[in-house]
């Protein structure tokens, strides 16, 4: 369960955990600027960037084999469309594309695992995003674990009654499984309902309490500062033509 | 000595009709603990959510001399804190130290002022450790004490548990005991463990189809309706 | 269909950006306009059973299942509003945590699925819910969202270059219509289920609206989205018509975005040229952002 893992990771303490989520947010959007606006991505500036990467894992103290492999969730479906590429003769762009949504997957996921998701959300509703959404995030990620659970003993409890060696025709399986997912269904209202109440019982009036602000320090604005330099070093010096 | 809650003529129907509750009255003295016992579905949790308001109907709540109305609700709330049945609804902030914090920043506190109370509890309930967990790691007896210390954390002056020794542990169950014996709060227990009951209630209210049909001390009421295997 | 970082051109991944921030604002007030106070954990957990959905393997045909994708189906329970709110976390959650779409591919990601698919999914129902056609209507909300939002993730990643050999392309419009229709079932049978459950959950479709204006708007998406993917096919085909019919100007400022001729304007200065649609883009979204979050937060207080 990679997400256990990345749950656990980005409760670590580091230079880069300490650093204030939106320090790290904006340092994201502008890596990610510069990767997509680089073209076309030449062999050096795939290489700073990488180097910038791996400077990351280091002052984050992650374990670069689980970041490699994680990273390469993307590749499944950028290979597809890099085959197309390469079919059509323009193996250059699949190149390109390959390197692209990997540099850009490991970056996500080097501020993921560096971040608290808790923290990493409170950033995001600082810059701006809504806070109905933010709230909303944040509960589908505490009830995600729940709820899949749930799902998965329905789905546990099917097989051992036998569903998969059954040969009842296939209208009945699909009106079984619609009919499993309409009561997983009921069972995330009935709990949704009782989220609330327990909510209410502890004084809730609609909106969620603002809690723990970390405050941006000079530090932040430094790093910022010095990765846009690299970023503009790798992105103007070494790439692009 | 008075009541510090005061229940009289209790009502509640569901949508279609059928009585949840039908006139119950109760009463609670300060310190007191009291086990609610009786069959799945005679009323006992309907009881206590109509107790705070979380379900309205006929009949008066007196909490601390403070009347249950819409206006009182969340005083009242305040005064009364529920830790419910299934811990996981009730842990919904992502770390353990925000969720205990909640309560005490809806009443008001700033927020420096509720995380410092939230480690108070924590460390009340001895889990100080835990504070920056996510509740969903937690075992069954963690979060159940997490979810006590959020409603302690609301310094309430009643506190309810509906159900709160299923899926503990023997070890965790003791745990629970040693601790809510500690609590100088009065509390109200809804629980099918008798052992737990008789381990911290003196006194019992056996509920039938909506209503209190006997009350007394513990032994005697288990002893009556032969509710022990 | 989620589109990974790394595909799109600036102009498209800065422009859907430009389109869903301002979208999803609108439909963050929405919700929260509707918002009871139980709302807001009803919107995560239903977010949650999305995701756990995916776990319930329906079979299709010969060895193949598919599973639940949702806009429809929260779209016709919850409403457009929350719907859009849902899908656009659960988008979030997956970008994020479980490294399936970009993070600046989000907008893209959010216009097709959260808005559109929403949108496109929700259309029939709002029209047809309350009459005879009303089983029709919800599978038809099922198809639609699915297959608008992979004929716009298709467009956009074609716009942004991506090789699509006309077979392919052809090919896939096949799948994405089988997929479509899958989910246009399992919306179906899972609303029957829902209904023989509690009448009430299914949102009450209002009164039989103007189906005519219905079906002119259906009928609009779905030519936008399928015409959108030709279009970005055959650019030149396109580009020769418009010219040969005089509207040039017109049409090639319908396909293509305000930053993309600002390339032409810095010619001169070949890195200013590049960067500057993706600041510019960036700069905008940002703006947006943040006026419609003080909108909102504004607004909220003034209620409270």
């Amino acid at each position: 369960m990679h997400y256990i893992v990345l749950d656990r990771l980005s409760r670590q303490s580091s230079y880069l955990h300490g650093l204030d989520a939106r320090c790290k947010i904006a340092a994201l959007i502008l890596f990610l600027v510069a990767v997509a606006t680089t073209l076309p991505l030449g062999a050096g500036a795939v290489v700073g960037y990488a180097f910038l990467l791996a400077a990351g894992v280091l002052l984050a103290r992650l374990p670069p084999a689980w970041m490699l492999t994680r990273s390469a969730a993307v590749l499944p479906f950028t290979m597809a469309f890099a085959t197309m590429s390469v079919v059509t003769g323009n193996i250059q762009h699949a190149v390109t594309l390959v390197a692209k949504s990997y540099l850009s997957s490991f970056a996500v996921l080097l501020v993921v695992a560096s971040t608290p998701l808790p923290a990493l959300l409170d950033g995001f509703g600082r810059l701006g995003v809504p806070v109905i959404l933010v709230t909303v995030i944040q509960f589908l990620y505490r009830y995600l674990f729940v709820i899949t659970d749930e799902a998965r003993r329905m789905w546990l409890a099917a097989q051992l009654r036998g569903s998969a060696l059954s040969r009842q025709p296939r209208s009945e399986k699909v009106a079984a499984a619609a009919g499993s997912l309409a009561v997983l269904f009921a069972r995330s209202l009935e709990k949704a309902e009782s989220i609330h109440l327990a909510m209410t019982a502890r004084g809730f009036s609609g909106r969620m309490p603002a809690l723990v602000h970390p405050r941006a320090t000079a530090g932040d604005a430094l790093f910022l500062l010095a990765l846009a330099a690299l970023l503009w070093l790798v992105r103007f010096r070494l790439g692009g033509t | 000595m008075s009541p510090i809650l005061e229940a009289r003529g209790l009502d509640y129907t569901y949508d279609d009709g059928t009585a949840a509750l039908a006139g119950v009255n109760f009463r609670l003295f300060p310190g007191e603990t009291v086990a609610l016992l009786g069959a799945n579905g005679s009323g006992k949790t309907t009881f206590v959510l109509r107790l705070v308001g979380l379900l309205e109907g006929a009949g008066e709540v007196v909490v601390g001399g403070v009347q249950l109305t819409r206006k009182t609700a969340a005083l009242i709330r305040s005064k009364v804190g529920i830790v419910f049945q299934d811990s996981d609804e009730q842990l919904f902030m992502p770390s353990v130290l925000e969720d205990i914090a909640f309560g005490p920043r809806n009443l008001g506190q700033s927020q420096e002022q509720a995380l410092k109370t939230a480690r108070q509890s924590l460390e009340m309930i001895r889990l100080s450790h835990l504070a920056d967990r996510a509740p969903y790691h937690l075992s069954a007896g963690e979060k159940r004490r997490v979810a006590l210390a959020g409603v302690l954390a609301m310094s309430p002056e009643v506190v309810i548990l509906d159900e709160p020794t299923t899926f503990l542990d023997p070890p965790s169950l003791r745990d629970l005991i040693d601790l809510l014996g500690r609590l100088p709060q009065a509390k109200i227990l809804i629980t099918h463990d008798i052992a737990f009951a008789k381990a911290l209630a003196p006194r019992a209210c056996f509920f039938e189809r909506g209503r209190i049909v006997a009350e007394g001390k513990t032994h005697d009421i288990v002893r009556q309706f032969q509710w022990e295997l | 269909m989620h589109i990974p970082d790394g595909f799109l051109s600036t102009p498209v991944w800065a422009a859907a950006g430009a389109v869903s921030v301002p979208g999803v604002a609108f439909f963050a007030r929405r919700a929260g306009d509707a918002a009871g106070d139980g709302r807001i954990p009803l919107m995560g957990v239903m977010g949650a059973f999305v995701f756990a959905a995916q776990m319930i393997n329906f079979p299709v045909g010969i060895g193949t299942s598919g599973h639940l994708v949702g806009g429809a189906l929260l779209a016709v329970t919850l409403g457009p509003a929350a719907a859009c709110m849902v899908m656009t976390a659960i988008l979030a959650v997956q970008a994020l945590l479980f490294q399936d779409g970009g993070v600046l591919a989000l907008g893209a990601n959010v216009f097709n699925m959260g808005i559109a698919g929403v949108v496109a999914g929700y259309l029939p129902y709002r029209y047809w819910g309350q009459t005879r056609f009303r089983r029709p209507a919800i599978f038809l909300g099922g198809f639609l969202s699915v297959f608008v939002s992979a004929c716009l993730a298709m467009t956009q990643l074609m716009l942004s270059g991506v090789a699509m050999p006309g077979p392919v392309l052809g090919v896939s419009l096949g799948l994405f219509a089988v997929s479509a229709a899958i989910e246009g079932g399992i919306t179906l049978a899972v609303t029957g289920a829902l209904e023989r459950l509690n009448s009430n959950w299914l949102r009450s479709a209002g009164k039989a609206g103007n189906s005519g204006m219905g079906a002119i708007l259906i009928a609009a998406i779905l030519l936008a989205s399928v015409g959108a993917l030709f279009a970005s096919a055959l650019p030149d085909g396109l580009e020769k018509l418009s010219e040969e019919l005089g509207i040039a100007g017109r049409a090639a400022s319908l396909f293509q975005t305000p930053l993309a001729d600002y390339e032409a304007s810095f010619a001169g200065q070949d890195w200013l040229r590049k960067a500057l649609p993706g600041v510019l883009g960036l700069a905008a979204v940002y703006l947006v952002c943040v006026l419609a979050g003080r909108l909102i937060s504004r607004r909220a207080l003034h209620r409270s």
